[in-house]
């Protein structure tokens, strides 16, 4: 299968849905959506690797994404437990109510 | 019109549009199945660049654990509403002007380098071809990359101990 797509095109999807990501992190007052939002960000970064990873005839990339894909899993874990004892405390998981350090 | 250009095409529009429809849901629930769906065409994405792996590793772990875990959250917190309060006037008109700055910049950037990344992807080698792929890959990951690898496996017990430890009630702690 000859490939005709060039990477630019996989570049400019990336940035798409990352500046998405960004910008639901920047107007989303819910920290579940706002984890959500990290997490595409991270999902554009891959596809930006894996596009380049093909482009450029290396392995490395793939394997980049790899551990980038375990660290996301790592930090949904730790942060949505995180997101459950703000709720345990609080009762509430709006954003603008943490605003203290003391629980 | 060539097959893989038309499933591109559609596979971006599926996934922008599915960006969006996370960003605009005010359902959680909906949010996050959203996501699955740019997780998915994400992962058609990788088979369409040969790395057939990644994209299994993607549908496995992203669409499958980590977004089950998110509604497993959601269910837990009662798919909560936040009502409509008071927001900072200012705050959604910046962060679109931010955003929308964020992806001018990105495609001057593409358009600066145009010459050097517009070519189309060459076919790949046959050491990297996607029959070779995985096999490649594994010798990759545990001999170049093993120190990394095991590295991660202990990332994955912190986090998980971490998790348990944040969620566990203390000792006579009520609810």
């Amino acid at each position: 299968m000859v490939d005709t797509i060039p990477l630019s095109w996989y570049l400019a999807i990336s940035a798409a849905l990352f500046t998405m990501g960004a910008l639901g992190v920047l107007i989303r007052r819910n920290p579940l959506i706002i984890f959500m939002s990290i997490e595409l960000m991270l999902n554009s970064a891959n596809l930006a690797f894996v596009a380049f990873a093909r482009s450029f005839n290396v392995l490395t990339g793939q394997i980049f994404v790899f551990f980038v894909m375990t660290v996301a899993a790592a930090e949904v874990a730790v942060g949505l437990a995180l997101i459950v004892i703000i709720f345990r405390n609080k009762h509430s998981i709006d954003v603008d109510l943490m605003n203290s350090l003391k629980g | 019109m060539n097959l893989t250009l038309i499933l591109f095409i559609v596979l971006a529009v599926v996934a922008v549009a599915a960006a969006i429809g996370l960003l605009v849901s005010r359902n959680t629930v909906y949010a996050a199945l959203f996501l699955v769906l740019n997780y998915a065409s994400v992962a058609v994405f990788y088979l369409l660049l040969g790395a057939p792996f990644i994209a299994l590793v993607q549908v496995t772990v992203y669409a499958g654990a980590i977004m089950v875990l998110f509604l497993f959250v959601i269910m837990l917190l009662g798919a909560e509403k936040l009502p409509k309060a008071k927001v900072l006037p200012w705050q959604r008109p910046v962060a679109i002007g931010l955003a929308a700055l964020l992806l001018v910049e990105a495609g001057f950037l593409l358009f600066k380098r145009l010459t050097t990344i517009s070519t189309p992807l060459a076919n790949p080698d046959a050491s990297v071809n996607t029959t070779g792929s995985l096999q490649t890959l594994g010798m990759a990951l545990f001999n170049q990359y093993l120190l990394p690898f095991e590295v991660t496996s202990i990332l994955l017990l912190v986090a998980m101990v971490g998790a348990i430890v944040l969620t566990k009630k203390e000792k006579g702690e009520q609810g």
